[in-house]
């Protein structure tokens, strides 16, 4: 891909997340930031295309590291933003509890 | 091969599943800024996250599976316990550190194709290779300092050299960093300074972030996800890499605006927070105001359950210190018990109480705190001074009357909860240490103030076995 239309690209993506954020509610920002958190750990492709590419031992363990770190920012990223988003579910109103409403006998 | 398999192993083709991949991102995102399909939101970007993954993993070229796994085995084996065991109280400091971690592999990915390819990179790869070692490292060390200070390793207030040196270390390092890289950039190959290029940026991500007083970290923390975000954009182009290039610079484009959303809610602005220095004017302003002539009043359980008893309007101002004595079970518990007495009782939640936006929603949810219970400070500002008693349980620098009183205050203009308009208030602290911000508060001094010592959790679970004894 030439270096002009990946900077295009680099431009476009930039005013998409100017305009997907630039309304949001107070309470969302922690969450919100915590998943965009999760969407940089991108990275972690950066480290695979690596380490296919390089030799030599240091690097491979250089690039085991990165491969670990972008997982952890993947993973924990997205699952840390899960729970706190679980927080936000609507609660039942206190007559209609959902105990009774799970079938038991289902996991 | 069957034809299905070159088919899908065709980079050109996998190109197009990208485009798919980061369609789920731009989704996702769309979704998670409303409450209602945030958590969808959120599992889009996720799906969209497998997609790219195993896109990459089929491409031509791949090989060391051995050592792909034994990554992605590390990565998963650390973060899903770090993610699923983490109190809700440290989710601001485990931000910080998924965050710096996502830096630190853009710095070592970059040290590595450096290592390996030199300047046979050519400028195109090379000079954004360069640019995500510096970020990327500066993210990795920032975070880490961030994390320290959330976690109280380090101390929150701000570290930093007298006067204005800190300013020219920082510059000296920055174009330290700077000037390496165009040596390399301009066709000296050398792997030493690229190294010392990474050391560079790493002191400069210390220095940075060490002089920060912990009352700004959240801000601090979404700049270094944006930050970061960058970094990974620019390695999308040292490395061809599509995904990488528009999924970077999402976070990179939204991580910024939402910083600068968390500065304007906290009425500070970014340079002024980076320059650093918050939280340092405590003592200065305290001395000033001369500390003999200020009394506090202490009370005790049985006066507070009695003052709680007879009015009609409570109003509960919850801070980090509730939430990080467990305190919240206890309050919901002597809500109910006020309410079942005919007292109307709210809660008076400040938008960046916790330790980041949102975050006290968050913990008051996980007690099971009927929604509209909640009142947003703009909401119960006005009616403070309708308010009985308002009891503040660990909230300080979010009451603090000298954000609107005293010109002078770190925290001057800092939008605050009214609650000194109150007709009486009960603040609960452990002693009389300064919050977060390590500014004093003079609401404590106040004629219709009181303060009840001691752990949160234990002087409510009294007051609310006071209440039960009335």
């Amino acid at each position: 891909m030439s270096l002009v239309t990946e900077i295009a690209i680099l431009v476009l993506a930039a005013f998409v997340g100017f305009a997907v954020i630039s309304k949001i509610p107070n309470t969302l920002h922690t969450p919100l930031m915590s998943g965009t958190n999760a969407i940089h750990g991108i990275v972690l492709l950066g480290g695979l295309i690596a380490i296919s590419e390089v030799s030599g031992w240091f690097n491979d363990l250089i690039l085991v590291i990165a491969i670990a770190f972008g997982t952890i920012n993947v993973v924990g990223g997205f699952l840390v933003t899960d729970r706190m988003l679980e927080m936000f579910k609507k609660r039942p109103t206190p007559q209609a509890q959902d105990d009774g409403a799970e079938p038991e006998g289902e996991s | 091969m069957t034809v299905t398999g070159i088919f899908l192993r065709d980079n050109t083709f996998l190109d197009y599943v990208y485009i798919v991949a980061f369609s789920f991102f731009i989704v996702g995102l769309m979704m998670m800024t409303s409450p209602r399909t945030a958590r969808r939101g959120n599992m889009v970007a996720a799906v969209g996250m497998a997609i790219a993954i195993a896109d990459t993993l089929l491409r031509h070229g791949i090989n060391k599976w051995g050592l792909i796994i034994l990554g992605l085995a590390i990565g998963t084996a650390v973060g899903i316990p770090a993610a699923r065991n983490v109190k809700m109280t440290a989710m601001p400091q485990m931000v910080a550190l998924f965050n710096g971690v996502g830096g630190g592999a853009v710095a070592l990915i970059s040290w590595a194709e450096y290592r390996h390819f030199g300047n046979s990179l050519g400028s195109k790869h090379l000079i954004p290779t360069l640019f995500a070692a510096i970020i990327g490292s500066i993210s990795f060390w920032g975070s880490n300092i961030a994390f320290g200070k959330l976690q109280e390793l380090i101390p929150g207030r701000p570290i930093m050299l007298p006067g204005r040196l800190q300013t020219v270390l920082n510059a000296s390092l920055l174009t330290a960093a700077v000037v390496m890289a165009v040596i390399i950039a301009s066709g000296t190959h050398s792997g030493l300074m690229f190294f010392f290029i990474l050391v560079a940026a790493a002191i400069l991500g210390n220095a940075i972030v060490l002089p920060i007083g912990g009352a700004d970290m959240p801000v601090v923390i979404s700049l270094l996800n944006a930050f970061t975000g960058l970094s990974a954009a620019a390695a999308g182009i040292a490395l061809d890499n599509i995904a990488m290039i528009v999924a970077g610079m999402l976070v990179g484009a939204s991580g910024s605006i939402l910083t600068n959303l968390m500065a304007e809610a906290m009425n500070r602005s970014i340079p002024a927070i980076v320059a650093g220095g918050f939280g340092g004017g405590g003592a200065a302003i305290a001395a000033a105001e001369g500390a003999e002539d200020r009394t506090v009043r202490s009370t005790t359980a049985d006066d507070v359950a009695i003052q709680l008893s007879y009015a009609s309007r409570v109003v509960i101002v919850p801070g980090y210190g509730m939430a990080v004595a467990q305190a919240q079970h206890a309050v919901r518990e002597l809500t109910k018990l006020l309410e079942a007495n005919g007292v109307d009782v709210a809660y008076a939640i400040h938008p960046v109480a916790g330790r980041m936006p949102g975050h006290m929603n968050v913990l008051l949810a996980e007690a099971d705190v009927p929604y509209d219970q909640l009142r947003e400070m703009d909401d119960i500002n006005p009616q403070f001074p309708q308010v009985d008693v308002a009891l503040v349980i660990g909230a300080n620098d979010v009451t603090n009357p000298a954000a609107r009183d005293v010109p002078d205050s770190p925290i001057y203009g800092m939008p605050i909860l009214d609650v000194d308009k109150a007709h009486n208030v009960i603040v609960l602290k452990r002693s009389m240490n300064t919050g977060f911000a390590g500014i004093d508060n003079p609401l404590f001094y106040k004629e219709n103030t009181s303060m009840l010592f001691g752990d949160a959790k234990e002087s409510i679970q009294h007051v609310t076995e006071e209440v039960k004894a009335l």
